[in-house]
């Protein structure tokens, strides 16, 4: 009986906390649909629901720009990296070669290093190579996660040798093994990397913002940032900007959720 | 015909197995050659650059351990300093014990509507720190403000409290915010962990006669010591990086009397806004070894560098 009580008491606590937990998501996008003079006249949903923010957003700002411009960015970015990291990974996982163990403890510590030590320098040296101001500047320092190789090299070494050799036996190119028959193989790790990446370069903000400078190139975070400057009363508008800002991430992420879970946790729990 | 057909498939052998020896360096090499140009190279120039003045990449002077000596003498960095330990002590003292009270519970088979509640506390992990700022900026709106309507039904708070005009009250919205955001994360890796402790465990202290306290304390927190380890470094790095939070909710700025500079502010203030890249070098690398020394005391004191008792 008191067993019984306490569980619902807990029930109702976790339930309580799921709600607060949701509520800033849930009053975004009900703050999204109201008629921007009656922003703060309902709590949350209004019983005259409007699309006016949305219409300024795209009318006032140039927000389809910006928004095409981030899945661009986005989209390449996840390419190149998932390419090169799983790449890696699978050299650590299933090769033996001089180095290697150098090699590892190197990546490693790159992890330990904060981005903002080398800002300064590599602004320069994009400077020198004349990529201020194009999207060069975002893709290529970051086109290899060290923290993809990592992920890549755990599911890799689960992928049977025996297979990787019989392949070979039947001819396959080096290349062709790991594209034809590693890759299928973790396409779970493929999943949990892409929105992983995906995320990583939707939400990136302090690099871009040094990096880019015509609006025209502006990614998301950038345009946003600076709409809160200048639109600063239009808080329905800028509601409306945030919501779509979040959507796609958000809807990647149920689609890839499975894999997701299990390609975040699997480097700390064996780790 | 023999010795022919043995003598193409031994050249043939002979050739795979080249390729098996230059395959494992061309597969690393796009890592190497990028870690040595966008890593090896900016780290030991941002080490120079850190002795020099700059007005731009073009204008150069040479100023030795000066750009130290004045971040050391300069009361805003040392706001930015202490700012970002508040912040990052709130942070871990709040997110890693909610997130383990939360995983604990909905890792429980008795829950019901488990995977909807993992689902709304891991939600907000998915939305970026910029669009966090933005939305909770108008959240902590005065007067109208969700937060404020809310927190004046259920305690009677003043609607008009201005919590990012109040240099007393920044650090605490900074902090709520950043709860909201990260407690899933915490969350989601607690609850990995604990499905990775082996159920035969729990039956042996069972029929040892261990209570669940007991069986939290000597099986469960020993099972979880990787994770919360993990866990402490990655929210001690995450959050000594804060900028992106405090400078969007903040309007772009420190906030009112600096509440809410953060040593990575400081250096995109200094650095970028103003332009002095030697001088953003230094404040990096300052951040970097402060926060190197931070990381090897917890793995310290947290034991994580002895063998796992057992």
């Amino acid at each position: 009986m008191t067993l019984r009580l306490i569980r619902l008491i807990l029930w109702v606590g976790i339930a309580v906390a799921a709600g607060i937990a949701m509520t800033p998501l849930v009053w975004l996008l009900a703050a999204s649909l109201k008629a921007p003079e009656d922003l703060f006249s309902y709590t949350f949903f209004s019983p005259n629901p409007s699309l006016k923010n949305f219409v300024d957003l795209f009318t006032q700002v140039d927000f389809l720009r910006y928004f095409v411009n981030s899945v661009f960015v986005s989209c390449a970015s996840v390419v190149i990296q998932l390419f090169f990291s799983s790449l890696a990974g699978y050299a650590l996982a299933k090769y033996e070669f001089r180095g290697k163990y150098a090699l590892t403890l190197l990546m490693l510590a790159t992890m330990l290093i904060p981005g903002q030590v080398t800002l300064a320098p590599t602004y320069e040296l994009l400077y020198h190579l004349g990529w201020i101001d194009t999207y060069w500047a975002l893709l290529v320092p970051g086109a290899v996660s060290v923290f993809g190789i990592f992920l890549f090299r755990q599911a890799i070494l689960s992928v049977p040798t025996e297979l990787i050799h019989a392949a070979r036996v039947d001819g396959a190119s080096e290349f062709g093994i790991y594209w034809q028959i590693v890759m299928p193989t973790v396409r779970p790790m493929v999943g949990a990397f892409v929105l992983i990446a995906f995320m990583g370069q939707w939400n990136s903000f302090l690099w871009p913002q040094i990096v880019l400078h015509s609006a025209e190139r502006f990614t998301l975070p950038i345009a946003l940032t600076q709409m809160v400057g200048i639109y600063q009363q239009q808080y329905g508008m800028l509601m409306a900007g945030t919501l779509l800002s979040i959507l796609p991430v958000i809807i990647l992420f149920l689609l890839l959720q499975k894999e997701f879970v299990a390609g975040l946790t699997s480097g700390a729990v064996k780790g | 015909m023999p010795y022919a057909e043995t003598r193409i498939s031994e050249r043939v052998r002979e050739r795979r197995w080249r390729a098996e020896q230059i395959a494992p360096y061309l597969f690393v090499a796009p890592f190497v050659i990028l870690f040595l140009i966008f890593g090896a190279y900016p780290l030991a120039k941002s080490f120079l650059l850190s002795l020099y003045i700059t007005n731009g990449p073009r204008d150069v002077v040479f100023v030795g351990l000066d750009n130290f000596r004045y971040m050391f003498s300069d009361p805003n960095f040392w706001k930015a300093v202490r700012n970002t330990a508040v912040f990052t002590f709130w942070s871990i003292v709040l997110q890693i014990p909610a997130g383990l009270g939360l995983a604990l519970l909905l890792n429980s088979p008795w829950m019901r509507g488990r995977n909807l509640f993992r689902l709304a506390f891991f939600s907000p992990n998915l939305v970026g720190g910029v669009f966090v700022g933005v939305l909770f900026s108008v959240l902590f709106v005065p007067q109208y403000g969700l937060i404020n309507r809310g927190l004046h039904a259920l305690f009677g708070i003043p609607l008009d409290t201005r919590w990012l005009a109040d240099p007393a009250l920044v650090m605490p919205a900074l902090v709520m915010t950043s709860l909201w955001m990260s407690v899933g994360f915490h969350m989601v890796y607690i609850l990995a962990g604990l499905q990775s402790i082996e159920k035969d465990l729990y039956e042996a202290a069972l029929l040892d006669g261990a209570n669940s306290w007991q069986q939290f304390w000597h099986v469960t927190l020993p099972g979880l010591r990787h994770v919360l380890i993990f866990l402490l470094l990655i929210s001690t790095i995450g959050s000594f990086q804060l900028f992106e939070l405090p400078w969007v909710m903040l309007g772009r700025g420190p906030g009112p009397d600096a509440s809410g500079l953060t040593i990575v502010m400081y250096l995109y203030l200094n650095g970028y806004v103003a332009g002095d890249l030697g001088y953003a070098s230094a404040v990096g690398w300052t951040l970097a070894l402060g926060l190197l020394v931070v990381s090897l005391v917890q793995l310290r004191l947290t034991g994580a560098w002895k063998p796992r008792a057992s």
